[in-house]
């Protein structure tokens, strides 16, 4: 659609013919035009250029060549290790606890939302009265910042607290644990906490997607005698299907980088045993707090090789018909 | 995309009618759990400590506004809240300005190079901010910009660039050229069509981006956590953890500070609310 639309260029020069004085004079303004045409190109796209180089690039530049080396931040690296903070990286159990927490908080994500979201999207799929109230509080917790509704679930959950009171006075008071504090338990704690706060996003997304699905499909097909399920299963969600997949891929990559509510939620004691690690509270404990500056740079690297991958494995094979031209780099 | 957003509704507003019981129960149900844990933290603020461990899923008795006022009026509560706000509106304003310049540029002049350096911005999508930490730290420490504003506006406005462009690009990309050639005719450049036209028709779009990264912004914990270690520039987020970890035992102080951290940005979101859920709309629709 872009092209339709462009700045019209100076018409084509390829038929000017005899150089009159006027040609010569229309030729040296279209040069004029041209190079003023450039200093705005590149007056308006260099602050935005210069930023994104310099904060996002080049910072993980540098993350590669400072995992070379073993460093604690003083003075320029010196000590060059090569591979080794790698090599060491997947032979600290603690990391490798990590990197299965995030595969945890990967697919427990994907698989405990998605089919909430979809079933409560395609049951509210319909305009009632009190549904922009609804979809006001439903995304609330997703508004909340992280942080905040870490703490907050951190004071609900604590030993004899909201949570466990609530449960006891329900009669499953054999539900209780020790929530935040038992290795075994506390990822899937926090896998629930998680679950608590995007899922709202998700419905939203989906009951978006929903409302762009049209109307006049959903009554063709009632008309021909299909069931409600029938409707939503030939029609609906295979229209849906766009806002699934990007949905997907926003989850995976916001559950890969998870930090925030991981920090402030779970308990270091039991962060340091790898129970509730991630890969990026592993990064900034090892980097940034214990000062191993060469280790936390190789684990940024992997932990950015993983997501890049993953991204781009995605939207190789799951988005590319959703956001064609946008990151695949093919014009429209 | 965004596009989409911007075209009026064909189909006029339809009778809104009162859904079933079920459409209600299931509704009720996912709003209920939504809302209740918060809820539960601004009441348990009118409690005092002691009310709480005697009884934590009880109400009010009697009601307790001492926790509130010693937030208010003892913490750093206002000081965290204006640092917060001047972080957010320094990003959101550059995200906006910049991010409009280099859409504009990439929507509507024709160059080579173009789709490449479109590619080069969208390429950004697939960098993880929290990667970044690490070695983000390490310069804006040898730029002598850690413990000051610059240190989380600058990171965050870079990283809030890709999502702006992919954004505003497609809506800049659909002013029809009839209004461009009106507005060439007419005796105005290039740029004062940017200005007076192209701005003003993309305005939907521009609150959208500017209010995803002032949320973005306001809720971010990670890249202040590192770069500011002085207090007084600590951020509302970091305030809660600090608050929260320093009086463990004031359990009733720990839920009023919270609920006063929740507040500015559900304010905000009820006002914002058509912005932010059109904007993810926008963002990724297909």
């Amino acid at each position: 659609m872009t092209s339709a639309n462009q700045i019209r260029m100076p018409a084509g020069g390829a038929s000017a013919s005899p150089a009159g004085p006027r040609q010569a004079g229309r030729a040296s303004a279209r040069r004029a035009d041209n190079r003023r045409k450039w200093y705005e190109i590149i007056g308006l796209t260099t602050p935005a250029i210069l930023i994104y180089v310099m904060f996002v690039l080049v910072p993980m530049g540098f993350a590669v060549y400072y995992s070379l080396f073993r460093w604690r931040g003083v003075g320029p690296p010196t000590e060059f290790v090569g591979l080794r903070n790698y090599t060491l990286a997947f032979q600290d159990p603690i990391f490798l606890d990590a990197l299965r927490n995030n595969a945890i908080i990967v697919f427990g994500s994907l698989l405990i939302q998605g089919p909430i979201a979809l079933g409560v999207a395609l049951l509210l799929n319909r305009r009632f009265r009190g549904r922009a109230v609804f979809r006001l509080l439903v995304f609330v917790p997703y508004v909340l910042a992280e942080v905040t509704v870490g703490i907050m679930w951190k004071l609900l959950l604590t030993g004899d607290g909201t949570v466990d009171a609530l449960l006891r006075s329900l009669g499953m008071g054999g539900l209780v644990q020790a929530w935040l504090a038992d290795l075994d338990v506390v990822i899937w704690t926090l896998l629930a906490v998680l679950t608590w706060k995007y899922v709202g996003f998700a419905i939203i997304l989906l009951l978006a997607g929903l409302s762009n699905v049209p109307d006049e499909l959903t009554e063709a097909a009632s008309i021909d005698g299909a069931s409600w399920w029938q409707i939503q299963r030939h029609v609906t969600i295979p229209l849906l299907g766009p806002t699934i997949r990007i949905w997907m891929f926003l989850s995976m990559i916001g559950s890969l980088q998870i930090f925030d509510m991981i920090w402030v939620t779970s308990v270091p004691a039991v962060r340091s045993l790898g129970a509730s690690a991630t890969m990026a509270t592993y990064m900034v404990d090892n980097g940034f707090f214990a000062r191993l500056w060469g280790y936390g740079n190789a684990v940024a690297v992997i932990l950015f090789v993983i997501s890049f991958v993953a991204a781009l494995l995605f939207q190789r094979f799951l988005l590319r018909r959703d956001i064609e031209g946008a990151i695949t780099g093919r014009a429209k | 995309m965004a596009v989409n957003s911007v075209l009026p509704q064909s189909n006029g507003r339809r009778q809104i009618s009162w859904g079933t019981p079920l459409t209600y129960a299931i509704a009720l149900a996912i709003a209920a759990v939504s809302i209740a844990p918060v809820i539960y933290v601004v009441i348990g603020g009118f409690r005092t400590t002691p009310q709480i461990v005697a009884d934590p899923a009880g109400l009010p008795d009697p009601f307790v506004w001492d926790n509130y006022a010693r937030v208010l009026t003892q913490s750093n509560f206002w000081r965290q809240a204006f640092n917060s706000a001047v972080i957010a509106l320094g990003t959101t304003l550059a995200v906006v300005v910049f991010g409009l310049a280099a859409a504009f540029v990439l929507a509507r002049y024709r160059f080579r190079g173009r789709e490449g350096l479109y590619t080069f911005f969208t390429l950004g999508l697939l960098f993880p901010a929290g990667a970044a930490i690490l070695p983000l730290y390490l310069m804006l420490r040898d730029l002598n910009l850690i413990n000051s504003y610059y240190a989380v506006i600058l990171p965050q406005v870079a990283f809030s660039l890709p999502l702006t462009i992919v954004i505003l690009r497609p809506f800049l990309s659909a002013i029809p050229r009839e209004l461009e050639d009106a507005a060439a005719i007419d005796g105005a450049s290039r740029l004062g069509f940017l200005w007076r036209v192209a701005m003003p028709l993309s305005r939907p779009a521009l609150v959208t981006v500017g209010v995803l990264a002032f949320v973005a912004s306001w809720n971010s914990f990670l890249l202040p956590l590192l770069v500011l270690s002085d207090v007084d520039l600590h951020t509302l987020p970091l305030g809660v953890q600090n608050f929260s970890s320093q009086y463990t035992t004031d359990t009733a102080g720990v839920l009023a500070f919270t609920s006063l951290a929740m507040l500015p940005a559900l304010l905000f979101f009820t006002l914002a609310e058509k912005q932010i859920v059109g904007g993810l709309q926008g963002a990724v629709k297909g």
